[in-house]
């Protein structure tokens, strides 16, 4: 069995991560000039949950910062001061702080004293203009502390019995037998109070307990209804505490006729027995204290017979007694008005075992019709993904066995599958739309990097991001995290110049740092770029040529070089910066890119900055794809690789080289690549001549025209990944399962054409074979 | 004894709390995420016993939300608590003019809470 | 002699035993998740000879290896490696190519001897353990060895 509480704790943390997102937007916004109260507001109340939960779970450290950024929040949407651009760094900072204390209460680790000091002696001196700190707040006053859940058994909580509830049994209270005021009738019947001491409360001591004795006076004001308290329920609630004679007095009654409904005529003194203390008493009251007129006397214990005689109220004046009858009716009447609200809650009460109970969990079931949302575990969703990727897998296989038995003819059959079809990409679609996320929370992200970055390499930077909606899987946008972090680094440490440099140049002394989301032809494209120096080609050759990447005197394009950061060990900062100098070279990026079964790549002008462009696929479980035929292997290609297709004929042929083969196009040459060869199938063909090409393309700028034996067809696979256990294999991405069951490869373009050995022609020295059996 | 209560924050992690503490108390929860949600759940419920509300909520404070529950003749009545992190004078005072009955401070004990709501139910 | 019987039913073990060419060799049944028989593998390319390639298992993709090339046995020419047994070692399922499927031995620990140390015998690393069981000498298996191979793959 689950512990509730340790799954609200948890379920608490999530929810701080959107509060934080949420909080972080509004200051952005905010600062940017957005002067909708409700944006300031929205930072305000982030950050009031967060401390509210926080107290409940007793997080000390959470909570007395939590505390003191809500104040400085709330000064701010008071209006009482203009936060200046440096609150704002303040503000965002301790936004950091709050984040880091999260993480830290969730993780039971900690954060340093000094820096979450040095972030609160910031919000003080933002707070500090102000004569008295907050009579709202009191900070000492605030106890935080953890709520136990253990709650006690039901019926016996505190010090309410069940027994209680003998009373509402009867409807009004027995007003009719209220006691005027002349006579001495000891009236018990208000109460439950003829029972027996012993029989309440767990706090009740031993009989044999000393006794306190009160002597209440209570007379609520009208206000005091108007507040949807209940004289009722309190005289219960004291009778509840002990034995006790009520007496209602009427005397301010006015006759029927002057009734003013929303007036309050009665008062009532009470005589309390009891063993609890005089706090208990008060406890009552505390809603209404200010609401009536209220004494609360109390004599010591053993103090012999209560004079009961004479109740502490003006009972010299009283009214006359006669018409006993007109009395008692008027009492029935105006007492009956304003504890009008009193009866329905007992009948409420009683009718409830007759009435339908609502939903057990009636709570966020009747959803507003504003995006709500479910929260869901990823395991579950992972499940659904692989299940309806199954689905479809099983769809094709159907297809195939209908269409290979001969029954597809029938048009209803032909038909069915076509909806078939169409339901089962519908429901893929749905679900992987389920695992989109919007890469917002990853820019955030970054911009809380890009702060830190900054602050540690003191250079001013501005943080620029387009197109934070841009929904990619969820499990893409955790795997970017890391080499986002480093490119952002890099490019604040690295990228920018100095201040001084960027001013030399004549460019302004803020660099700008700009990271994008974007959807294109099928896939995601993230840019992180910087208007900084750009890449420094001399120095990079250099250094590839000391460590021994190049050989001396290479001649390398631009691009080329560029490419040699991506060289394993490769780094050109001549000191380690507190930065970026942590060993995590792009080399570590680019893998975890391709692991992504994207692509990374440079552009850069010197003078101008630097842009990373990543491509990724925008879902990891499903492709287009070509499916062709190879040497009788079936193979797919992903479509978004292809080109063309290229029919070869000795007019387009051209030999190069003494095994290489290219192809025109147009007026391009492309290389020509046996894709039979290339994957170790088979040697190259006599002729190439009247066979047919694929024009594939992985990059920008790469491509080649690779020789298949034909297409068999164009669908969507299902993306199955190959174990690792034999490492990457070249010019494999991944397989598929097709209808036949058959499983097809899925080509990687991209390693292909990049490793292709371009052997179309068999030279003397007979070439080996790199692979296994055809 | 059942109660019925409408809990209106717009923290889960209070509503889940709440929920908690309620239940085992043997009392049947509505739950709304600020105050339009609650004036809508309130209106497509039956009659709660006591509701019990945030005060900082978007779209509809708890200040709000607690005038409105009570311009409608059928609620005037109704016991209404306040959930506030403070219990400094100005805010009970303002809780008090908005209409409510009587507040809960938080972070709240859930024994304590209880009884409040037994208390203004009777 | 309760302290016999019982220390020798912890000691239990049940092994598979299957036959490659003439050798007889046995893996841990906990390790084996079910036997198939032989379907046609769709061959990865730049893979190790022992590597067939991949079959369609339910809908997973499940490398199959050829054992006797794996264990470097002479390839035996009436061929008919026909049954594959799937195996779960080192979070992988692996299909593991065999001749036939010969029965379910329960050996006891203290029946196993280390292989003899042959320094030019390279199977020595495959095969962790060997038992007499009627005059006939079985193999036990070391699944992890076999399986990993230590090297990358790509070209």
């Amino acid at each position: 069995m689950s512990d509730p509480m340790a799954e609200i704790k948890a379920s608490f943390f999530l929810e701080c991560e959107e509060l934080l997102e949420q909080l972080q937007d509004g200051l952005k916004r905010f600062e940017e000039g957005d002067d909708d109260p409700e944006t300031i507001n929205e930072v305000f109340r982030a950050v009031h949950s967060i401390k509210g939960g926080a107290g409940a779970f007793g997080l000390t450290a959470l909570v007395s910062f939590a505390h003191i950024f809500e104040t400085s929040m709330d000064i701010v949407r008071s209006g009482e001061k203009t936060p200046n651009a440096d609150d704002y760094k303040t503000f965002l900072h301790a936004s950091d702080i709050l984040c880091d204390l999260v993480i830290a209460s969730r993780d039971e680790t900690e954060v340093s004293k000094a820096r979450v000091d040095e972030s609160v002696v910031a919000l003080q001196a933002f707070l500090g203009e102000r004569s008295e700190p907050e009579q709202e707040v009191d900070p000492v006053d605030f106890q935080p502390m953890g709520v136990s859940m253990d709650l006690p058994p039901i019926g016996n909580l505190g010090n309410i019995s069940p027994s209680t509830r003998v009373s509402s049994a009867s409807p009004l209270p027995d007003l009719t037998s209220f006691p005027d005021a002349a006579a001495d009738d000891n009236l018990d019947k208000t109460s439950p109070s003829s029972q027996p001491l012993g029989s309440h409360d767990n706090k009740k001591p031993a009989s044999d307990v000393a006794l306190n004795r009160f002597f209440i006076r209570f007379r609520p004001d009208p206000s005091l209804f108007a507040s949807g308290n209940e004289p009722l329920h309190l005289l219960k609630a004291l009778s509840d505490l002990g034995k006790t004679i009520i007496r209602c007095m009427c005397d301010d009654l006015p006759p029927i006729t002057h009734l003013e409904d929303e007036e309050s005529y009665l008062s009532w003194t009470i005589e309390l027995d009891t063993a609890h203390a005089e706090q208990d008493v008060h406890e009552i009251f505390d809603f209404v204290e200010d609401l009536c007129e209220l004494t609360i006397e109390v004599n010591t214990p053993n103090e012999g017979l209560s004079t009961l005689s004479s109740p502490p109220t003006p009972s010299a004046d009283l009214a006359p007694v006669a018409p006993r009858e007109e009395l008692l009716v008027k009492t029935g009447t105006a007492t009956a008005i304003p504890p009008a609200s009193s009866t329905p809650p007992q009948n409420t009460a009683l009718s409830d075992a007759t009435k339908k109970a609502p939903p057990k969990n009636g709570s966020d079931n009747k959803a507003p019709k504003t995006g709500s949302t479910v929260r869901v575990e990823l395991d579950r969703v992972d499940r659904l993904v692989n299940l309806v990727g199954e689905l479809v897998i099983n769809q094709a296989m159907l297809s195939q066995s209908v269409v290979e038995s001969g029954i597809g003819s029938d048009q209803n059959v032909g038909a069915g599958l076509d909806e078939f079809m169409q339901l089962t990409r519908d429901i893929q679609d749905s679900v992987m739309a389920i695992r989109a996320q919007p890469v917002k929370s990853l820019f955030q992200r970054m911009g809380r990097i890009i702060r830190e970055a900054s602050s540690a390499v003191k250079k001013d930077v501005r943080f620029v991001t387009i197109g934070e909606s841009t929904e990619v899987d969820k499990t893409v946008i955790e795997r970017l995290a890391d080499p986002l972090t480093h490119m952002i680094r890099n490019a604040v440490d690295h990228g920018l110049e100095e201040p001084e440099e960027r001013l030399a140049a004549g460019k302004s002394q803020q660099g700008t740092v700009t990271l994008s989301a974007s959807h294109k032809s099928g896939k995601v494209l993230i840019e992180v770029s910087d208007n900084g120096g750009g890449i420094n080609r001399t120095v990079v050759l250099r250094k590839a040529i000391e460590k021994g990447l190049i050989a001396e005197g290479a001649q390398l394009s631009d691009a080329e070089i560029d490419n040699l950061l991506f060289l394993p060990g490769f780094s050109t900062a001549t000191e380690i910066s507190n930065l970026s100098g942590r060993g995590v070279g792009m080399d570590v990026v680019r893998n975890s890119i391709t692991a992504l079964g994207g692509r990374i790549t440079i552009f850069s002008e010197r003078g101008k900055g630097t842009t990373f462009a990543i491509s990724l696929p925008l879902t990891l479980a499903v492709q287009d794809g070509m499916v062709i035929e190879v040497t009788g292997q079936t193979l797919v290609v992903p479509l978004n690789n292809i080109i063309e297709t290229i029919t070869l004929s000795a007019k387009n042929l051209r030999e190069i080289g003494p095994a290489t083969t290219v192809v025109q196009l147009r007026d391009q040459f492309v290389p020509l690549l046996d894709l039979a060869v290339e994957l170790g199938f088979s040697r190259p063909r006599s002729t190439y001549d009247d066979c047919v090409a694929l024009l594939i393309s992985a990059e920008e700028d790469s491509m080649a025209a690779v020789v298949i034996d034909k297409i068999i067809e164009q669908r969507q696979v299902v993306i199955k990944g190959l174990q690792d256990s034999y490492g990457a294999i070249s010019g494999i991405a991944a397989a598929t399962i097709l209808g036949d069951g058959q499983i097809a490869l899925i080509l990687d373009s991209g390693d292909v054409i990049a490793n292709a050995s371009g052997r179309t022609r068999n030279t003397r020295t007979n070439p080996q074979r790199t692979g296994a059996r055809a | 004894m059942n109660l019925r209560i409408l809990a209106v924050d717009d923290s889960r992690t209070m509503r889940d709390m709440l929920n908690l503490a309620l239940n085992h108390a043997g009392f049947t929860t509505h739950l709304a995420n600020d105050g339009e949600h609650g004036l809508e759940v309130l209106e497509h419920m039956e009659k709660p016993d006591a509701i019990i509300t945030d005060i900082n909520m978007p779209r509809l404070d708890g200040f709000g939300f607690i005038g409105a529950v009570r311009s409608q003749e059928k609620y005037r009545g109704i016991p209404i608590l306040v959930l506030t992190t403070e219990s400094a004078d100005t805010l009970k005072t303002k809780a008090r003019n908005a209409g409510a009955t009587g507040w809960i401070v938080k972070p709240f004990d859930p024994p304590k809470l209880v009884r409040a709501l037994q208390l203004v139910t009777g | 002699m309760t302290d016999e019987v019982q220390d020798s039913t912890a000691d239990l073990t049940e092994y598979l035993s299957f036959r490659i060419g003439a050798q007889e060799y046995t893996v841990d049944i906990m390790s084996v998740r079910e036997i198939r028989g032989w379907t046609e593998a769709t061959p990865l390319p730049h893979t190790p000879d022992y590597v067939r390639g991949v079959i369609n298992l339910r809908g997973t993709v499940l490398p199959i290896i050829d054992l006797a090339a794996r264990l470097a046995l002479p390839p035996d020419e009436n061929n008919d490696r026909s049954v594959v047994i799937v195996v779960h070692e080192n979070d992988e399922t692996v299909g593991l190519l065999v001749d036939a499927v010969s029965d379910i031995l329960t050996i006891s620990r203290t029946d196993l001897q280390s292989p003899p140390d042959m320094a030019g015998d390279n199977q020595h690393r495959f095969v962790s353990a060997l038992i007499i069981e009627d005059e006939r000498m079985i193999r036990i298996l070391d699944l992890h060895n076999t399986l990993s191979t230590g090297e990358r793959l790509a070209a």
